[in-house]
């Protein structure tokens, strides 16, 4: 795979911080500029160890969705995610207020892909990038995710 | 398309330097001679530069010092406070800690030789390289001095040929004649 230089913090912090604040802002709402504040500190603080430039945007995505997804956790009861925080989806799965928690108990791989897919729309080369595996892995792991959901929705 | 407010902003970039996580930090800073590009490392002031549009001196700082490089304010307002303060003629030395870790060896003997030429006081090219231990390196001390990484922090505009005349500045001339003229050491 090709190595794009990193490139200076100052640059990647400027290109992504609007998107990754609306992004938060779909997310969270109001709790939207703390996650917004933490996804950057950490992205600082991984940044030395990053070695390709290439899917910087996912990356950083990524980053964002963990903090989010955590962020909704703790607060659950207080702040419901927006209604149309999960678009309906090809597979005819229901649009779902509450996917970060609906996602726990995926498998963080599943999980992951499933958020990033359907949460935030990134294409599957971006989600392969974010998780380390090729396209065709990172879509099966989406896919079998919304199986597991659609499963569980069944049985409950 | 939501967009960061300039509070957030500011908020990410202060609470990123207080938490150490910068290779360097850097601000424009407004000056009689111009704006200035100035950097601040976490062992000291690294760059001053009379180049301040951001984006070349950014990927130069990230070159030399390490990738986190990000605009943010406040370590930068001590150097801020004390040029200001130099420029109104309210200050005639420096009290920054400077990070010359990318000169070496000669060069890096010049700059600290450098730092000790006091306010007010013009030296030779020939004068400095032999306090640096290397009389005959005068043409060496030119170069070191174009490419100091703080001017007017360490004084290479007080640095004139040995007939007196001016010879060159990375800043131009004309910001070499205004600082020694500040300093009341040109007449004219």
């Amino acid at each position: 795979m090709e190595v794009v230089r990193i490139p200076p913090f100052e640059l990647f912090y400027e290109e992504h911080k609007d998107p990754v604040f609306a992004h938060l802002r779909r997310l969270l709402g109001q709790g939207a500029e703390d996650a917004f504040q933490e996804t950057f500190l950490r992205a600082l603080r991984a940044y030395p160890e990053l070695r390709n430039g290439r899917h910087l945007r996912a990356w950083v995505f990524t980053i964002a969705t963990r903090i989010a997804i955590d962020e909704t956790r703790r607060h659950r009861p207080t702040t419901p995610l927006p209604d149309d925080f999960l678009p309906e989806t090809e597979d005819g799965l229901p649009p779902h207020a509450e996917l970060g928690p609906l996602t726990d108990e995926l498998p963080p791989k599943e999980r992951a892909a499933v958020v990033l897919r359907y949460g935030f729309d990134l294409p599957y080369e971006e989600i392969a990038a974010a998780l380390g595996s090729s396209e065709e892995a990172a879509r099966q792991a989406a896919s079998s995710g919304v199986r597991r959901l659609r499963e569980r929705s069944k049985n409950s | 398309m939501t967009s960061v407010s300039p509070e957030l902003d500011t908020r990410f970039r202060s609470t990123a330097a207080e938490a150490g996580l910068l290779d360097v930090a850097y601000d424009v800073v407004e000056s009689p001679l111009g704006e200035l590009f100035v950097g601040i490392s976490d062992r000291g002031l690294c760059v001053i530069s009379y180049e301040a549009e951001p984006d070349l001196q950014v990927e130069r700082l990230a070159r030399g010092f390490g990738s986190r490089v990000l605009r943010s304010p406040r370590p930068v307002d001590p150097a801020r406070r004390q040029l200001a303060e130099y420029f109104e003629g309210k200050r005639k030395q420096f009290d920054l800690d400077v990070d010359l870790r990318l000169a070496r060896d000669f060069g890096r003997t010049v700059l600290e030789e450098l730092g000790r030429v006091p306010f007010g006081e013009v030296t030779t090219y020939g004068a400095l390289a032999a306090r640096a231990g290397k009389p005959r390196a005068a043409r060496a001390v030119g170069t070191i001095m174009n490419r100091n990484p703080v001017p007017i922090v360490l004084p290479c505009h007080r640095v004139v040929g040995a007939n007196g005349s001016l010879v060159g500045y990375a800043g131009g001339l004309e910001r070499k004649q205004q600082l020694l003229r500040l300093e009341g050491a040109l007449l004219a």
